[in-house]
């Protein structure tokens, strides 16, 4: 079975209406997209770094795409409220695969910033998005392939030199429609050297008895001395597919903070690829993954230090229950040239039950000597003396259970650069592991009472 | 108040208790001693019920309910508290949230709606004060970082809280400088009520002349082989167990 056969298919088909309602710098990748799926045998599960994750499976399902663009007939910025609402930050939507702008979207942005539809960008600024778009990204990754042959439309953030945006940016991407969609989007953020930028990208699915799939490719250039926060949440369904690759290079004194946090999910691959370009750059690369019921998370990040002087701090924590799966495989890559690198690697998991699992692979391939990095791995259940403690004090044993996780998830959470998607984690968190239900609790769209 | 009859239990398939007999009175102090091994830790744990333990038979009555049927939860509602002789580390669960937990936990069980934050963070500071326990170390994460002496003030700073009738404390004097010492036994001293009853579990004596016990067990391969007043434990200090280890060894001889 080739899973990838239909979507070559159907763009071989409808190539044209594709490429009408896009633009020129897009569809200029997709005949590269196009010729490496063609040859492209999907690493089958349970091969290399795809220890759990089935891509023909996932990519298997007939969905619908919306490449001719039919509007979607919703109101979002009125229906839809995020998780993470008390944060004061410009807001911009992403309905499905579709840009539309919320009524707050440019309040308060600097001069010097655009934020906006990918479509727009590369129509208005064709060099320069030439420039960036499909250049960071690896196209014999079929995740990117994929992207780069379906893609219409995303988000564009261009930070320009020097520019420091004070507020959040928040992007929200929404799923919704009545039968199985597909969703493919694209992100391309370019800041430029000096400038300063916190991003908070949240994945929120409004029907939960429909299938989607969400396939996403996240290209993020970082100049010198620049200052980037990427922050990508998913509170999704249980019928929700989605993958992820993220491409980050950094330019020379950079400091980025990626932190990919999965609250609810169903199926979820995460792919960071890292990479330093410049010397004296920092990189906190940190994710957290809450699964329960039969979710799956599987994580796989590289990241390569390819000059001197650069420092990675990586840290996944997972808590699996019920008969959940988690999965994290991580490479961190030091080129001979790389002195003086330190990089520090760190996974850490809770498996709950008998018949959860979590799958942990930490790799460290260092090529020369002067560099000071660990790596490690722990997995195991909570700590039964903690709640035999806790439950001596008259904490019930669900409530120490449920103090003991939240604990675990502290240092994730502290890590976060954004006080009020931090206050606002630790209160998600904690509602996430009393059982709460997910988009529920933040929007407001009254579907509830059908379920 | 505790009535524990010819109680068995064992961990990990090892019979450790081998028929305990123990009453305990409103008002008054036990202390239990005994060699190392002997089945002290276990006599504890088992009192409040960690799970690890596995009770094989007799029976225990607290005020009248059916101790060894109760969770460790509802013990501690009930009255039962142990000071623990390790007390354990909890990484980003601070005080504050733990004591909260514990004390709107109890406040549920007896029907009462949970505790202002005003009222509560005056409790906390008046029931530190006994233990002259640091007002710093209430936002830290429970225990975590606390030198010897602050873990086992904690211990009796939650007594202090939770005010049970019973209360069992495991070893409280072990790694202990003098100081300390004199703070933790004053703290049990000034908890102390006619209404209230303390076991207190030492190798040692001399926490014994600070906190005066009314009754002293001697506790050897699982039994409470004699029984004393205060003078038993001045002898113990005196001649140590040996002899009464021989004695105990002689009759099962016999």
């Amino acid at each position: 079975m080739n899973a990838l056969t239909q979507y070559i298919d159907l763009y071989k088909q409808h190539g044209e209406l594709v490429d009408l309602n896009s633009a020129e710098v897009i569809n200029g990748r997709r005949g590269d997209a196009l010729r490496t799926l063609e040859k492209t045998v999907l690493p089958p599960k349970g091969s290399e770094n795809y220890e759990t994750t089935d891509l023909n499976d996932i990519l298997a399902p007939d969905y619908g795409l919306n490449i001719a663009r039919v509007p979607i007939d919703v109101n979002p910025s009125a229906s839809f409220h995020c998780g993470v609402p008390t944060l004061s930050s410009s807001l911009f939507l992403l309905v499905n695969d579709i840009y539309a702008a919320s009524d707050r979207a440019h309040e308060g942005l600097p001069e010097g910033v655009y934020v906006g539809s990918l479509r727009k960008f590369a129509q208005d600024y064709p060099d320069f998005a030439h420039k960036y778009y499909g250049q960071i990204a690896d196209m014999n990754n079929p995740i990117v392939a994929l992207d780069s042959l379906l893609v219409q439309d995303g988000i564009a953030i261009w930070v320009k030199k020097g520019v420091k945006v004070e507020k959040p940016l928040q992007i929200v991407n929404i799923l919704q429609n009545g039968t199985p969609l597909m969703a493919v989007r694209r992100v391309l953020v370019i800041v430029e050297e000096d400038a300063e930028v916190k991003i908070l990208s949240c994945d929120h699915t409004q029907n939960p008895d429909v299938d989607f799939l969400a396939l996403c490719t996240t290209e993020i250039s970082v100049g010198r001395n620049a200052v980037v926060d990427y922050y990508d949440l998913e509170e999704s369904t249980e019928k929700t597919s989605r993958l992820s690759a993220l491409y980050l290079h950094q330019g020379e004194g950079s400091n980025v903070m990626i932190d990919g946090i999965t609250l609810y999910n169903g199926t979820t691959r995460n792919e960071y690829h890292t990479r330093f370009n410049g010397r004296h750059a920092s990189l906190k690369l940190f994710g957290m993954g809450i699964e329960d019921r039969s979710r799956h998370l599987d994580t796989y990040s590289k990241i390569v230090h390819a000059t001197p002087d650069c420092t990675t701090d990586e840290l996944f924590k997972y808590v699996v229950d019920d008969s959940a799966i988690g999965a994290f495989a991580g490479l961190i890559l030091v080129d001979p040239g790389a002195e003086k690198t330190e990089a520090y690697q760190s996974n850490r998991n809770i498996v709950a039950t008998d018949t959860a699992r979590m799958f942990s692979k930490p790799q460290l391939e260092i090529y020369n000597d002067d560099v000071k990095c660990s790596h490690g791995t722990a997995t195991g259940q909570l700590d039964e003396m903690q709640v035999f403690y806790m439950r001596t004090r008259g904490i019930p044993e669900a409530t120490a259970k449920l103090l003991l996780k939240q604990a675990f998830m502290a240092d994730v959470i502290d890590g976060v650069r954004l006080d009020g998607l931090k206050d606002r984690l630790h209160m998600l968190v904690e509602r996430r592991f009393a059982g709460a239900d997910p988009s529920c609790a933040s929007c407001r769209t009254g579907c509830q009472p059908t379920r | 108040m505790l009535k524990v009859k010819n109680l068995h239990a064992q961990i990990n398939g090892k019979e450790i208790l081998k028929g305990i007999n123990l009453e305990v009175n409103p008002g008054e102090v036990h202390a239990i001693m005994g060699p190392n091994g002997s089945g002290k830790s276990t006599l504890s744990m088992v009192l409040a019920g960690n799970p690890a333990y596995e009770v094989t038979g007799g029976e225990a009555e607290f005020v009248g309910k059916d101790l060894l049927a109760m969770p460790p939860e509802i013990r501690s509602h009930e009255g039962v508290f142990l000071g623990f002789q390790y007390p354990v580390e909890i990484p980003g669960v601070s005080m504050v949230n733990f004591m909260r937990a514990a004390v709107n936990a109890k406040r549920e069980y007896f029907g009462q709606p949970p505790m202002s934050a005003t009222e509560f963070l005056k409790m906390m500071r008046e029931k530190r004060a006994i233990v002259e326990l640091d007002n710093k170390l209430a936002s830290r994460s429970v225990n975590e970082g606390f030198s010897g002496g602050e873990k086992k003030r904690n211990e009796i700073f939650q007594m202090a809280v939770l005010e049970p009738k019973l209360s069992i404390l495991d070893e409280t004097d072990s790694g202990l400088d003098i100081d300390a010492l004199r703070i933790v036994a004053e703290g049990v001293n000034k908890l102390k009520t006619e209404n209230n009853a303390t076991i207190v579990i030492t190798h040692y004596q001399r926490l014994l002349d600070y906190i005066k016990p009314d009754f002293v067990h001697i506790l050897y391969k699982g039994r409470i082989v004699m029984t004393g007043g205060p003078e038993l434990a001045l002898e113990l200090e005196e001649r140590g167990y040996d002899w009464i280890k021989q004695q105990v060894d002689n009759e099962e001889n016999h």
